[in-house]
């Protein structure tokens, strides 16, 4: 694993591939009128994301993108789109009308123009800690038990132990929230 | 070195050195291997189904092609490319066709990172890990793919345009989630035990510390619970339920595109069987003996961990077809509840109890290959297995398929059976 690896000619290719792979897939997400396709497109995205993730040495976010985007919570939109079995695909659109299209342009130029002003190298590293490089140099130097997720699982656990705590808590309620709503509608009808 | 290259290499061969011509050679050789051999594996799995159901309802089964039937699965194969592909009309034909494919392609990937022998010296190469692809995140790459496998039913039911059909994807995607659940949190259990997510990481600790299935039996059992669901089989097969749905999800399909079906499920039984194997049958590990863990290897060594890998992998497959004729189907709430009513919070309770132990031995100071350590772990296991499967399972706790509710509708029932036999005259 020299330094100059993320240069190099192949890693630029893959690095391109599932790039143009994972836009194409999301443009075709977005523009598919058949609401099973786009999801279907929606899973291709996150598996070249997925495999983005793995060449910048990120296996386990890359593993846990698989597992639960498209393991989980997919198959569950999937699911949920079935069961609804939605009719006329042009009711479906969110941006109706000429003012629905002109927000849509509006919004995407805006980030379009987040996007290339982060870009900026400089930008990028007035955003970056100082110390960050060496820490990471410093973390992958010593050699921690546990293997590929022990790096992952010991600051989860131990530095940010009571924000991990916090998210679960509000994940458990958000659960229990969509649950009593669900209940309420079918109690009405 | 390219650095996916590279990091495909590692994954590949830890000990060969990096350099390209080898990485491609080595993983040339071995995908290929392994593809060959599994396939021929699956095969010869559809036979060993026919046979042994035959054997179980007292039939012959298909004997007559080759001996014993040996060249049946190559006469179905080529049955099956003859015949007619059909094409409903009103099927979203791009899904149609891409839905056999997308389930049987994760069956097949998963089985990857499965290592089925001890590693094999090549004189003036090194040892080869006898494994596809040793990745560093190996066991959760399982996981992982293995929930995709629900993709391929789910897309086949909703695209065929059949009412049956869709109805067995919904009861698919339904059921895989919540089993998935159980079965991610019962191998917590492994991993706190383990301490690695790499599945030689996880043979080798078996090997130090026992297997699996006798520290952590609980953890097996729902593990196997939830693989059987997982891949469709008796008693968990309600998405192609033949007596309610015709076959569910590919009621539509014809031909060799109905056939990679049943070949995923049986890529899919091998798989799980390994996993179950590696996870908690000490993978090639061969026990009651230490000889063959331990390095200098040789193709001896390679030969006879392999052969202890097949040997268990084939009880395993003829457990599942074992099942697949003994129990009947359960109903969907059944199902259901069974998977979140008993086995999710089975698992959860259990994983607190193993780590709260393992916490405890640890702060004890006990080591944990030391015979103080497995005892520990061993009792606590009785404890559990007596209370599960002795006090708490009387017929209404584990098995789903019987209730006090029941009992009340089945009382009823019959007094309403009774009343009409009297009224038509009882006997007529």
């Amino acid at each position: 694993m020299q330094p100059n690896q993320f240069h190099s000619l192949a890693y630029s290719f893959g690095f391109y591939f599932f790039g143009l792979i994972a836009l194409a897939s999301a443009v075709a997400f977005v523009t598919r009128k058949n609401t099973v396709a786009a999801a279907m497109w929606l899973v291709n995205v996150m598996f070249a994301l997925a495999a983005l993730y793995v060449m910048l040495d990120a296996q386990f976010i890359a593993t846990m993108q698989v597992l639960v985007y498209t393991g989980a919570i997919m198959v569950v939109f999937l699911f949920v789109i079935m069961l609804l079995n939605l009719g006329h695909p042009s009711e479906l659109a969110d941006a109706r009308g000429k003012w629905g299209y002109v927000l849509a342009l509006f919004v995407g130029l805006a980030l379009l123009a987040e996007v290339m002003a982060l870009n900026r190298s400089s930008t990028i590293d007035k955003m970056i800690p100082p110390d960050l490089a060496a820490k990471a140099a410093a973390a992958a130097a010593t050699p921690v038990a546990g293997g590929i997720i022990g790096p992952v699982a010991a600051p989860l656990f131990k530095e940010y132990l009571l924000a991990f705590e916090l998210t679960s808590v509000l994940l458990l309620a958000a659960i229990v929230g969509s649950v009593v709503l669900g209940k309420r509608r079918t109690d009405a009808r | 070195m390219t650095h996916a290259l590279s990091l495909l290499l590692q994954a590949a061969n830890p000990q060969l050195p990096p350099t390209d011509g080898m990485f491609i050679l080595f993983g040339l050789i071995k995908a290929g291997a392994a593809f060959g051999i599994y396939m021929l594996c699956v095969a010869y799995t559809t036979l060993a189904e026919r046979r042994v159901a035959a054997w179980i309802q007292d039939r012959l089964g298909p004997n007559r092609v080759g001996w014993e039937g040996f060249l049946q699965p190559i006469a179905d194969g080529v049955k099956n490319f003859m015949k007619e592909e059909s094409m409903p009309g009103g099927v979203n034909k791009a899904l149609f066709i891409l839905a056999p494919a997308i389930a049987f392609v994760p069956a097949m990937i998963t089985w990857a990172v499965i290592p089925f022998a001890s590693p094999l010296p090549v004189p003036g190469v090194g040892l080869i890990d006898m494994v596809v692809a040793d990745l560093p995140v190996g066991f959760l790459f399982t996981l992982a793919i293995s929930s995709l496998g629900v993709y391929g039913v789910t897309i086949a039911g909703w695209s065929s345009n059949n009412k049956y059909a869709l109805l067995g994807g919904l009861r698919a995607s339904a059921q895989m989630i919540s089993y998935e659940i159980a079965m991610g949190m019962s191998t917590v259990c492994v991993l706190l035990l383990a301490g690695n997510v790499n599945l030689s990481a996880v043979i080798s600790q078996q090997q130090t510390q026992g297997w699996n299935v006798l520290l952590l039996t609980l953890a097996f059992f729902i593990f196997a619970v939830a693989a059987l669901a997982e891949t469709n089989r008796v008693p968990f097969d309600l998405p192609e339920a033949e007596s309610e749905l015709i076959a569910g999800y590919h009621a539509e399909y014809s031909s060799m595109r109905y056939s990679m079906f049943p070949l995923a499920e049986y890529a899919n039984i091998i798989t799980s069987s390994s996993l179950m194997i590696a996870l908690f049958f000490g993978g090639w590990d061969i026990p009651f003996t230490t000889w063959d863990n331990l390095p200098p290897w040789t193709i001896t060594k390679t030969l006879l961990t392999m052969g202890m890998y097949v040997g268990k992998v084939m009880f395993f497959v003829f457990a599942f077809i074992w099942l697949r004729w003994t129990v009947p189907r359960f109903r969907y709430d059944q199902l259901m509840s069974l998977g979140w009513k008993v086995l999710l919070p089975m698992a959860l309770l259990y994983i607190t109890a193993v780590a709260s132990m393992v916490l405890g031995l640890d702060f004890a100071g006990l080591a944990r290959d030391g015979m103080a350590f497995r005892g520990a772990m061993l009792g606590m296991n009785l404890v559990f297995v007596v209370l599960v499967f002795w006090v708490l399972d009387r017929g209404r706790i584990i098995s789903p398929a019987f209730s006090r509710l029941q009992r009340e509708e089945v009382a009823q029932l019959r007094a309403v059976a009774d009343r009409s036999d009297l009224l038509n005259g009882k006997g007529a």
